[in-house]
């Protein structure tokens, strides 16, 4: 317990679980709208479009997340217009996008400056590495965010229940659709740092996967997904601390133990 | 005194090469009780989902003299969908979550309920008998229950006309009569009733007018003027006559 109390008082620990708490709160309630409408694989290719955007800020010496924001929101856009006009399916589009992100990244990475520190720390994640100012954006990026989806609760809930009730209620779903899409964009970028382009898409997916599987409501499963997603974030962060090990993969592995551990629990009381 | 509400001119729907709506033109006025049916790919649904504005068409619809591409006033149509499977098996939500749903288009941005639209939610699902499974999961309900969920959703915005698609599909008999009974009563408080259904006895029994399409209109007009026509013996056969229009004789 001491060893905890000693490692919290690390102020790179302390702004890593400040960062990790808000990304985590956001990744959570994202996930489950992401979840529900079968997008769960979306962090997935945003995450990978990002990598290749930030080799090539690293490359050129731009702050990476510069060339990040516009980039990723570009191809959310993309995968809403291309799978909404049904021009191609959406697990076609964004395995195309995802696989081009990552061979820019590869290919810049290798004749710049090769996979440096800093290129596997958004590969991989690095929270316990997060600057001030990184931290200062994960905090009013995740504001900004969670009062977006606050202002359209209703209205997102409308849509992952059914698209054509929702447009029957005169939603106005395109637009709504563009926000989430925007949105969705924003949290992958803000997120790579704590967990990697690799890893991200499970903090959208896991939490909320796990949550469904014992929630009740609509409110529970938020919830129960924000619970989740912090535990295994903060116990990542200290455990990783201790071991020396990566963050990310530790909070991944972490919330990967919880949505099977659930999912037996779940098993033996209903066998019982 | 005009007292159409949806009116149809010429409407027409195609999917590619296939045209499954052709030329339908009709007056639905308040206080209809309408049975729509027809065979299998007739249209029925099509017909129904074109005047919600789901489908592109050609022709003209107007609801409560408002082209439907201005149609504003969502909030007058409460619709119970033909199959339920089509919601997310996963879907985690309670009664009352469910049936809130049903009130997003009488919110005003932003959409956040008050005590007196919970209090309202707890008033419809009461109307429907309903009220004590409020905080259950929708996926504890046995298919009646649900069905009355939906039915919930689709009245508590207080619509001017419910349009339901084929509702009774998965239903026991007992249950489907108490389903109809319940839909026949919100007819005579003044609900206009739009019921699409395979089941022509129960359309016999329940509604006053009578929508028979196959891609085009086959009959439009009172049940006791069906029961005379040559539609019904062509489409149902004499064998039948007694079974559909025995209400109507």
């Amino acid at each position: 317990m001491n060893n905890i109390i000693n490692i919290l008082q690390y102020q790179f620990v302390e702004r890593a679980i400040i960062a990790g708490f808000f990304l985590g709160l956001v990744c959570a309630v994202l996930g489950v709208f992401l979840v529900l409408r079968k997008m769960s694989l979306i962090g997935d290719g945003l995450a990978h479009i990002s990598f290749g955007a930030i080799a090539i800020g690293i490359a050129f010496g731009i702050y990476p997340l510069f060339i990040a924001i516009p980039l990723v929101i570009i191809a959310s856009l993309i995968i809403y217009t291309l799978t909404r006009n049904n021009i191609i399916e959406g697990d076609a589009i964004i395995g195309i996008l995802a696989s081009l992100g990552l061979a820019i990244g590869v290919i810049i990475s290798s004749i710049t400056t090769g996979f440096n520190i800093d290129i596997f720390s958004y590969l991989f994640g690095n929270i316990l590495a997060i600057s001030q100012q990184e931290l200062l954006f994960a905090i009013i990026g995740s504001i900004t965010i969670l009062s977006i989806i606050i202002l359209f609760y209703q209205e997102f809930v409308a849509i992952s229940f059914n698209t054509e009730q929702a447009k029957i209620s005169g939603l106005p779903v395109s637009r709504l659709d563009i926000v989430f899409s925007i949105i969705t964009a924003l949290t992958v970028i803000m997120s790579i740092k704590l967990a990697g382009a690799l890893l991200i898409s499970a903090l959208l997916i896991l939490p909320a996967s796990s949550s469904l599987q014992i929630a009740k409501s609509f409110q529970q499963t938020i919830i129960f997904a924000i619970i989740i997603a912090l535990i295994s974030i903060v116990f990542g962060i200290i455990i990783s601390f201790i071991g020396n090990i990566p963050t990310g993969a530790t909070i991944v592995t972490i919330n990967t133990i919880l949505f099977f551990t659930i999912i037996l629990f779940k098993y033996l009381i209903k066998k019982q | 005194m005009n007292n159409t509400i949806i009116s149809l001119d010429k409407v027409s729907v195609s999917f590619g090469k296939s045209q499954v709506l052709q030329n339908i033109s009709l007056d639905i006025k308040q206080g209809d009780f309408i049975g729509i049916t027809g065979p299998n790919g007739a249209g029925k649904s099509t017909l129904i989902r074109t005047i919600l504005n789901l489908h592109p068409y050609t022709g003209s619809i107007q609801l409560w003299d408002t082209p439907l591409s201005k149609f504003h006033h969502w909030n007058y149509i409460g619709y119970v969908p033909q199959s339920l499977t089509q919601y997310s098996h996963q879907f985690p939500a309670t009664v009352e979550e469910i049936v809130s749903l049903g009130l997003i288009s009488t919110l005003s941005w932003p959409r956040i309920l008050s005590e007196k639209n919970q209090n309202h939610i707890l008033e419809t699902l009461k109307s429907l008998d309903i009220q004590n499974l409020a905080k259950t999961s929708i996926h504890d309900l046995s298919g009646g229950q649900r069905q009355r969920v939906w039915l919930a959703k689709a009245l508590v915005s207080k619509p001017k006309v419910l349009i339901v698609d084929e509702p009774t599909n998965a239903l026991d008999p007992e249950i489907r009569k108490i389903f109809y009974e319940q839909i026949s009563e919100l007819h005579k408080q003044g609900l206009t009733i739009l019921l699409i259904t395979h089941d022509t006895n129960d359309i016999g029994n329940y509604t006053e007018k009578l929508l028979l399409i196959d891609t085009n209109i086959i009959f439009w007009g009172d049940f006791n003027e069906f029961c005379k026509s040559d539609s019904m013996s062509n489409y149902f056969g004499e064998g039948s006559k007694h079974l559909i229009c025995h209400q109507h004789e």
